[in-house]
C-alpha cells in the first residue's frame, strides 16, 4: 500500500509501464478481496466505500429496471441502503420496509409476502451493524430468485467477522467496506454476479468495466487487498477470541449491573458486536462518561452535528423510546484485550452507578 | 492553583461562549465543552429559502455553529461533546411558545430555555462529566451575599448587552453552580479578548433573538410547526375593532399580533393605530391610539424572588417589562388573592404592557426578581 503512494504511483488505467505496475497491484488486491467473499475477481467493482457500494447496488439495480419498480428491504438496514431507497421513492419507485421482530432477525416469509410482480430488488443486510444479528440471506435469496427478483446484501458488517461466500449465499450483489477489515477508510467494493443489470451512478470513464468511472484509489485498494488476505487467514481465530471478549463483557455487565439486558437475539450474532440496555440511563450521558474515562463506545447513530439520535434499528425491533435511548453498542476488535474488557466493565459499573445516583434519566 | 474539577462550558459556537471556554482554559481550569443540540433546523424546510438544503449560519444548532464550537475546543485543547436536548427543548420551550401565541400572548422562549434547559438539563450533563460548576457566555453577574446566605444576580457591566431580563427565573441552587465570566466585560472587550487568544470566531456576528425562528417570522414558524405536527392550522381569524367597539376590518389570526404593534394591521385610518390587546376568546384584535397603550398597573404571576427573600410588604423597584425597556419606577405589592402573583403599580403609566412577556424587578444593578405579565 505504501509502495503505491511512492514508487508505484502510476495511474492504473494508463498504458505505460508505471500504469501497468499500479494496475498489477490493483488486480492482485481484486483477487485477494474476491477470495475473501468467494467470487471471481472480474465480478468485483471497487468503490469509494461501503455507502457507495450500497448506493450503486440499490439505485443501479432498480434504475436498470427501466420502469416504476418496487424494492423490498427491511426496517433495520444501514442508512446507506435506507437512504438510497428513500431516493428511489422520490424518483417514483415503491419501497417496502419489512418489519423485523425483537430478535433482530428478518423472517424470510415476511420477505416473500412483500414481493410484488413489479419488485426489481430485494436488499437485506448480511449482519446488522447495531445488533450484530446475522440474517438468513441464503433463504431470502432462494425466495427472491423463485420470483425472479435479484438480491442485494449489505455485507459491510459481516466481512471479516463471519465466513462470507457469495456463491453459497446466492446473492447477486454484495457490498463490502475496506475499513471494517482494518484497511484504510474510503475504499469499498461491490460484488456483482455476472449478468446482473446495473445502471452506474457516475459517467465519464471506462474504469471498473464502465461500472464505476473515476481514477482508482490504488493505495487504498492495495491496502484493502492486503487486509482481506489477513482477515481470511485469521477469520476463525479472530472470531473465537473476539467473541470470547464480547461474552466476557456481556457477562460482566449482566452479572454486576442491575437493570441490564441484551438487545436482539444473543444467538446468531457476529462475534464483535454487543448491544446492551441500561434501564434508566441516558445512553448519551453514558457515552460521554465512558469517553472521558478513555473508552470509545456508541449508542445509536451520530447525526451530522455529532449529537446522538435515537436508533432506528432499536425502535424498529420494538424497543420503547426510553429503552432505545438507554442502550449502548459495544464493538470489539482485534486489538482489544482481556485487560481492556475488564477495565471497561469496571468503568461501566462506576459510570452507571454515578449516573443513577445523579439520576440523569433517559 | 485552580483545582482539577472540570467546569462545563455551554458552547454555542459564538464569540461569547467561545471566549468563556478559552478564558477558563487559559486560567488553568479543566474545561469540558458541551454544545446543546436544541432544534433541528431541517425540520420545517418551508421556512428556509433553500428548502432546508442548507441551514443558515447564526441560527441555533446550525452545523456551522457546531463546527465553530468544535474548532475552538480543538484549538484550546479541551474535551468537547454535542448533547442532544431536542426532545426537552421541544416539550419545554417550543410547545409552550406555540401555545402562548395561540392564547394571544407574546412569549419569551429564551427565559423558558434558561430555566429548563440551559440551567437544568445542562447542569445534569455537568454532573455527567464530573463538573461541579457550569459557565456560560451570558452578560450578567452572580455574587454571594454571605450575610443573607444567598446568591444574588446582578446586571452585566455592559448595559447594552445585559441579559438578566432572561435570567430572573434561576433558582439559588442553579446560581450556586453557575459562572458568568463575561459579566464584568463589555462586548467590544470580549471581541478583543477573543481576538487576542486567536479565536477564529472573534469577529462572528451576534445571534438573532429567537434562535429557532428563522428571520423572526414567528407566525410562519407557528403555521409550519402546527402543520408538521398534524394540528390543523389554528383558526383564529376574526375582527379588528377599536376600543370603543367600531369594527375596522378582519384579520388572519390573533397570533399575528402583539401588543404595541403598529405595522401590518392592513387598515387605513386617519390617526396611527396600535394593537392594544388581543382577545383569544372572541378572536378579536383591539386597536386604538398610542395613548390607549398606556397602563398604570398590571399583575405578574409565578414570581421568582431571585436575590432576596419574598418581601413581606410593598417595595419600590425599577421594573422592566420587555428586554429593550429602560425600566420604570414602580411599587410592587402582593396581588390580592394570588399565591404567586404581585401587582406592579408604575409611578408613570408605561406603554405596551404585553401579556406573556416578563416583568423583572431591579434595585440598581441587583435583580430582585421577576414574573410573567398576565
Amino acid at each position: 500500500m505504501v509502495a503505491c503512494l511512492g514508487q508505484v504511483y502510476g495511474n492504473a488505467s494508463s498504458i505505460h509501464y508505471f500504469g501497468q505496475a499500479a494496475k498489477q497491484r490493483m488486480e492482485a488486491a481484486r483477487r485477494q478481496v474476491a477470495a475473501l467473499v468467494g467470487c471471481r475477481p472480474a465480478e468485483l467493482i471497487f468503490t469509494g466505500g461501503g455507502t457507495e457500494a450500497d448506493n450503486l447496488a440499490v439505485l443501479g439495480a432498480v434504475r436498470a429496471a427501466g420502469r416504476p419498480a418496487h424494492v423490498v428491504t427491511t426496517a433495520i438496514e444501514h442508512p446507506a441502503v435506507l437512504g438510497a431507497c428513500a431516493q428511489l421513492e422520490r424518483e417514483g419507485h415503491a419501497v417496502t420496509r419489512v418489519p423485523v421482530p425483537a430478535s433482530g432477525i428478518v423472517d424470510p416469509d415476511a420477505i416473500r409476502r412483500a414481493l410484488r410482480p413489479e419488485t426489481a430488488l430485494v436488499s437485506v443486510m448480511h449482519a446488522n451493524n447495531e445488533l450484530g444479528t446475522v440474517q438468513p440471506i441464503a433463504e431470502i435469496a432462494r425466495i427472491a430468485h423463485e420470483a425472479g427478483v435479484p438480491v442485494h446484501s449489505d455485507g459491510v458488517q459481516a466481512l471479516g467477522k463471519i465466513p462470507v461466500d457469495v456463491e453459497a449465499l446466492g446473492v447477486d450483489l454484495y457490498s463490502v467496506s475496506a475499513h471494517k477489515v482494518y484497511a484504510p477508510k474510503g475504499v469499498g467494493a461491490l460484488y456483482m454476479r455476472k449478468g446482473t443489470n446495473l445502471t452506474p451512478l457516475a459517467f465519464g470513464g471506462h474504469h471498473e468495466r464502465d461500472r464505476r468511472p473515476g481514477t482508482e484509489n490504488v493505495p487504498g485498494i492495495a491496502g484493502f487487498g492486503a487486509a482481506a488476505e489477513v482477515a481470511g487467514a485469521r477469520l476463525a481465530e479472530d472470531a473465537g477470541r473476539i467473541g470470547g471478549l464480547r461474552d466476557r463483557l456481556e457477562n460482566a455487565i449482566l452479572d454486576r449491573i442491575p437493570g441490564t439486558g441484551i438487545n436482539g437475539s444473543p444467538a446468531g450474532r457476529t462475534p464483535n458486536t454487543s448491544n446492551v440496555y441500561f434501564d434508566g440511563i441516558d445512553g448519551e450521558a453514558l457515552t460521554i462518561a465512558l469517553d472521558l474515562r478513555g473508552f470509545a463506545v456508541s449508542t445509536g447513530a451520530a447525526c451530522s452535528s455529532g449529537a446522538i439520535a435515537p436508533s432506528h434499528v432499536l425502535t424498529a425491533i420494538g424497543l420503547s423510546a426510553d429503552r432505545a435511548r438507554a442502550s449502548m453498542r459495544f464493538s470489539l476488535g482485534r486489538s482489544n484485550t482481556d485487560e481492556q474488557v475488564n477495565a471497561l466493565a469496571e468503568a461501566l459499573c462506576e459510570a452507571v452507578a454515578h449516573l443513577r445516583r445523579i439520576s440523569v434519566h433517559a | 492553583m485552580p483545582d482539577s474539577t472540570p467546569i462545563a462550558v455551554a458552547m454555542s459556537g459564538g464569540v461569547d461562549s467561545s471566549t468563556v471556554a478559552a478564558m477558563l482554559a487559559r486560567q488553568g481550569h479543566a474545561v469540558v465543552g458541551l454544545t446543546m443540540q436544541l432544534w433541528n433546523q431541517r425540520r420545517l424546510p418551508e421556512l428556509t429559502a433553500e428548502g432546508g438544503a442548507s441551514v443558515g449560519a447564526g441560527r441555533c444548532c446550525s452545523l456551522d455553529d457546531v463546527y465553530d464550537a468544535r474548532r475552538v475546543a480543538e484549538q484550546i485543547g479541551i474535551p468537547y461533546y454535542v448533547v442532544n436536548f431536542e426532545r426537552q427543548f421541544e416539550d419545554q420551550v417550543v410547545k409552550p411558545f406555540v401555545a402562548e401565541y395561540l392564547a394571544g400572548r407574546t412569549p419569551i422562549p429564551c427565559t423558558l430555555c434558561n430555566n429548563y434547559i440551559k440551567f437544568d438539563r445542562f447542569l445534569e450533563m455537568a454532573d455527567v462529566v464530573g463538573a461541579r460548576q457550569i459557565a456560560t457566555g451570558h452578560y450578567a453577574r452572580i455574587r454571594y451575599d454571605a450575610a443573607a446566605g444567598r446568591y444574588q444576580l446582578l446586571r452585566g457591566r455592559d448595559p447594552a448587552k445585559d441579559q438578566t431580563y432572561f435570567l430572573f427565573g434561576l433558582t439559588q441552587a442553579q446560581l450556586a453552580r453557575t459562572l458568568f465570566p463575561l459579566g464584568e466585560l463589555t462586548k467590544p472587550e470580549v471581541r478583543e479578548l477573543a481576538a487576542s487568544m486567536g479565536l477564529a470566531v472573534a469577529a462572528k456576528g451576534d445571534s438573532q433573538e429567537i434562535c429557532f425562528v428563522p428571520n423572526g417570522d414567528y407566525a410562519a414558524f407557528l403555521n409550519a410547526y402546527l402543520k408538521e405536527t398534524g394540528v390543523p392550522p389554528a383558526e383564529t381569524r376574526g375582527e379588528i375593532v377599536t376600543t370603543d367597539g367600531r369594527r375596522l376590518g378582519a384579520h388572519e389570526g390573533v397570533h399575528h399580533f402583539t401588543v404595541g404593534q403598529r405595522r401590518g394591521l392592513g387598515i387605513a385610518a386617519g390617526e396611527p393605530l396600535y394593537v392594544i390587546a388581543t382577545e383569544p376568546a372572541t378572536q378579536r384584535v383591539i386597536v386604538g391610539g398610542n395613548d390607549e397603550l398606556l397602563r398604570h398597573r398590571f399583575v405578574a404571576r409565578e414570581v421568582n424572588w431571585i436575590s432576596i427573600p419574598e418581601p413581606a410588604s410593598p417595595m419600590r423597584a425599577q421594573v422592566k417589562i420587555r428586554n429593550k425597556h429602560a425600566g420604570a419606577a414602580a411599587t410592587i405589592a402582593r396581588a390580592p388573592g394570588l399565591l404567586d402573583g404581585v401587582e406592579v403599580i408604575f409611578d408613570e403609566p408605561q406603554r405596551a404592557v404585553t401579556p406573556g412577556q416578563a416583568a423583572v424587578f431591579y434595585d440598581g444593578d441587583l435583580v430582585l426578581g421577576g414574573g410573567w405579565i398576565e
